[in-house]
């Protein structure tokens, strides 16, 4: 590790990333202008690095719906999918983006350009029904990649399965197809180099990504998975096979290897260790990280920052050498892994139980996403059954704040707090 | 001897009680919780001083409990009601294994520790389904007396379904269920079961274990109790303080900082 000077480098993954995030939808904000087009992706399985080999614009629709929570502006775009006939029950990324689509693009960070292609995987079945709104509503092509599941619960793919392999050349020759429809709808002809180089920066992304989240295993923890956390997720998607987001993890590991080097924590008094398990509660997004760490709760963990990364979490590094071939086995491990790291979950919390230090793990379930919330109840329960950890189960909503009760949510963190300051005091009496 | 003292301020009712060194109760008070929340605190605190024939300078310390605990303005310190329910609970009832709080506006289910200690919690989530507010719902369709909803309802050989969770439809169907000549008290009954279910479903996802202490403004209630017992097969342990049980596990809070004889719960001083 370099010297650095610390007052440089502390926060400076989340200032950067910040400023970099907002150049990123500055930048998307305009694509039409200067004559590109503009794919849109999600973040289980975004593909992003064919589209930028072909010079797409990608967007985020995810993204740019959590920002209108997190800017308290979503109420607006909910009301105007709810007026046109979508159930309080449809999951709200769906319902804030409909809105803006139909407010032509009006974002609280930008104008967001109307779609030219659509690229999903089906890593979730709402992807599907949300492409087909962009479809019928602009006359877009859409491209699904369909990536085979695991065969059974407790199957993990491996590269030398007979399956693996099928399953492999299944995703690559979708994506050899997808590439087909790039060429056709750009006019460029395909550029594997090109290719090749966004697969370089996504392999550095991924190599520091990893060690990003291992540093939490330092006491204190060098940032905050919910809040700082969600920033850094932020530019693992949207820079994905970039230069600046290979940049930006080489030097946030930088940052965080001072930090751990000098016992530097996050802006909180670190008292308690915990997980979380779920979506961030984007509404209140200040006050819920405030609402544990007014304890001293600091997060080391979020399966979020697994699921939600594009198979970074992994740290797969792709091989050059066959770049299509590799392409195709890291969008299926990687897709798999987000659909797998949900159904899991306990496992990987449990194993992380003794090398993080962790006091407590807080479930988050989100009442218009059954996708991620759907398994949380039997996950606390079998990592109760393998462990005495602590847990709080607090169930609100990643984009509705009609069904986020702050007064509520207070009472059961307290009471969860409590219950953790009691064991602890008794530990140490 | 310094007394302590547990404040309740509860969405429907505040309640306060005062111990002495021997966690003795010698003062007690319950009110209606009104608009003024602060003024509600010092009321029902103050109520309870004068019962107990006790000056506010003997006290030596105050737990504030309930929603309106951070209203609690003259307490030194607010501990969740989940905490001192189940203190309270198993102050009372040593056996206890299981809470049951029935409130107005909320109802939790609280798993404890042969300690004391809080394992697991659940509580009904956004709406008042499933708690006495429900009740009071039925009340006022009915136009009968809260207090005698119990006592009517134990008069049924039969319930009459009551479908809807959401307190404010619970009204509708019951006057539609009289619109079709059901009686009273089989109505009464059936909305006593639709409360007594969603509390199982709390009790359910916690871990039920025996012996089940009830407490909350809802134990007052006889119809309540019947059907509780009846669901959970076995019967639950009731007394005179249960309506206090909030207060009361405040108190014993504010008696260990006396003491100092027991670890005290690490609670937050301020909002």
């Amino acid at each position: 590790m370099s010297e650095h000077n610390g007052h440089e480098i502390v926060g400076r993954g989340a200032k950067e990333g910040g400023r970099l995030f907002r150049e990123w939808f500055e930048q998307l904000s305009h694509a039409p202008e200067r004559g590109e087009q503009v794919a849109y992706v999600f973040v289980m399985g975004s593909i992003t690095e064919i589209l930028r080999a072909f010079d797409f614009q990608v967007s985020f629709p995810e993204i740019n719906a959590l920002q209108t929570a997190v800017r308290r502006t979503a109420h607006e775009y909910l009301n105007v999918a709810e007026d046109y006939g979508y159930s309080p029950d449809i999951c709200g990324y769906v319902k804030a983006d409909f809105g803006m689509q139909l407010r032509n693009g009006e974002h609280p960070m930008g104008r967001i350009p109307k779609p030219n292609l659509a690229v999903y995987t089906n890593a979730c079945n709402t992807y599907l029904k949300w492409a087909e709104i962009w479809e019928r509503m602009y006359n877009i092509p859409s491209f699904a990649i369909d990536v085979p599941g695991a065969r059974s619960a407790d199957y993990y793919a491996r590269e030398g399965r007979g399956d693996f392999d099928r399953d492999r050349k299944y995703v690559e020759a979708q994506l050899r197809e997808l590439i087909a429809l790039c060429e056709e709808m750009t006019g460029k002809k395909f550029d594997v180099d090109k290719l090749r180089e966004t697969m370089a920066y996504t392999n550095a992304m991924g190599t520091g990504y990893q060690r990003l989240l291992d540093l939490n295993k330092s006491q204190p923890a060098v940032f905050n998975a919910v809040n700082e956390g969600t920033i850094y997720l932020g530019v693992a998607n949207g820079l994905r096979g970039s230069r600046a987001g290979a940049q930006y993890f080489r030097e946030l590991v930088q940052e965080m290897e001072y930090k751990a080097a000098h016992h530097i924590g996050t802006v909180v008094d670190e008292k308690y260790r915990l997980l979380f398990v779920g979506v961030p509660c984007y509404p209140i997004f200040r006050r819920f990280y405030e609402l544990f760490a007014e304890w001293g709760g600091v997060f080391l963990g979020s399966t979020y920052l697994w699921f939600a990364a594009g198979g970074l979490e992994l740290g797969h590094q792709y091989d050059l050498n066959k770049p299509i071939e590799s392409l195709a086995e890291g969008v299926l491990l990687m897709v798999r892994n987000a659909m797998d790291a949900m159904f899991f979950q306990d496992r990987i919390l449990v194993d992380m139980l003794q090398p993080y230090h962790v006091d407590g793990i807080v479930y988050h379930p989100i009442k218009s996403c059954r996708t991620v919330s759907s398994g949380l109840a039997d996950n606390r329960r079998a990592v109760m059954q393998q462990s005495d950890v602590m847990s709080l189960y607090i169930e609100s909503d990643h984009m509705d704040k009609r069904v986020v009760s702050e007064a509520q949510m207070k009472n059961r963190i307290d009471a969860f707090f409590e219950g953790l300051a009691t064991r602890k005091l008794r530990a140490a009496a | 001897m310094a007394f302590a003292a547990g404040v309740d301020v509860g969405s429907t009712q505040t309640k306060a009680i005062i111990l002495d060194e021997d966690a003795r109760i010698v003062g007690r008070a319950i009110i209606d919780t009104g608009a003024n929340v602060v003024k509600a605190a010092e009321s029902a605190y103050f109520a309870a001083l004068a019962q107990g024939g006790i000056d506010e300078e003997e006290v030596g310390y105050v737990v504030g409990t309930g929603y309106g605990r951070y209203k609690v303005t003259f307490g030194d310190t607010q501990i969740t009601e989940i905490s001192c329910h189940a203190r309270g609970a198993t102050h009372m009832f040593p056996g206890t294994r299981t809470v049951l709080d029935m409130g107005g506006q909320d109802t939790k289910a609280i798993r404890v520790h042969p300690n004391g200690e809080v394992i697991d919690f659940c509580m009904n989530d956004k709406c008042a389904a499933g708690t006495g507010r429900f009740l009071q719902s039925a009340a006022a369709a009915l136009d009968i007396p809260l207090g005698e909803l119990g006592s009517v309802a134990l008069r049924a050989e039969k319930a009459t379904p009551i479908s809807t969770t959401c307190t404010v439809f619970a009204e509708s169907e019951v006057l539609s269920w009289l619109g079709k000549g059901k009686k009273i008290d089989e109505i009464l009954l059936g909305v006593h079961r639709s409360i007594g279910s969603r509390s199982m479903g709390l009790l359910k996802r916690v871990g039920i274990e025996n012996e089940v202490t009830f407490t909350g403004g809802v134990t007052r209630n006889p119809g309540m109790v019947h059907v509780l017992n009846e669901l959970l097969d076995t019967q639950m342990n009731i007394s005179e303080e249960s309506h206090y049980m909030g207060a009361l596990g405040a108190a014993l809070f504010a008696l260990d900082r006396i003491k100092n004889s027991r670890a005290p719960i690490a609670t937050k001083e301020v909002a």
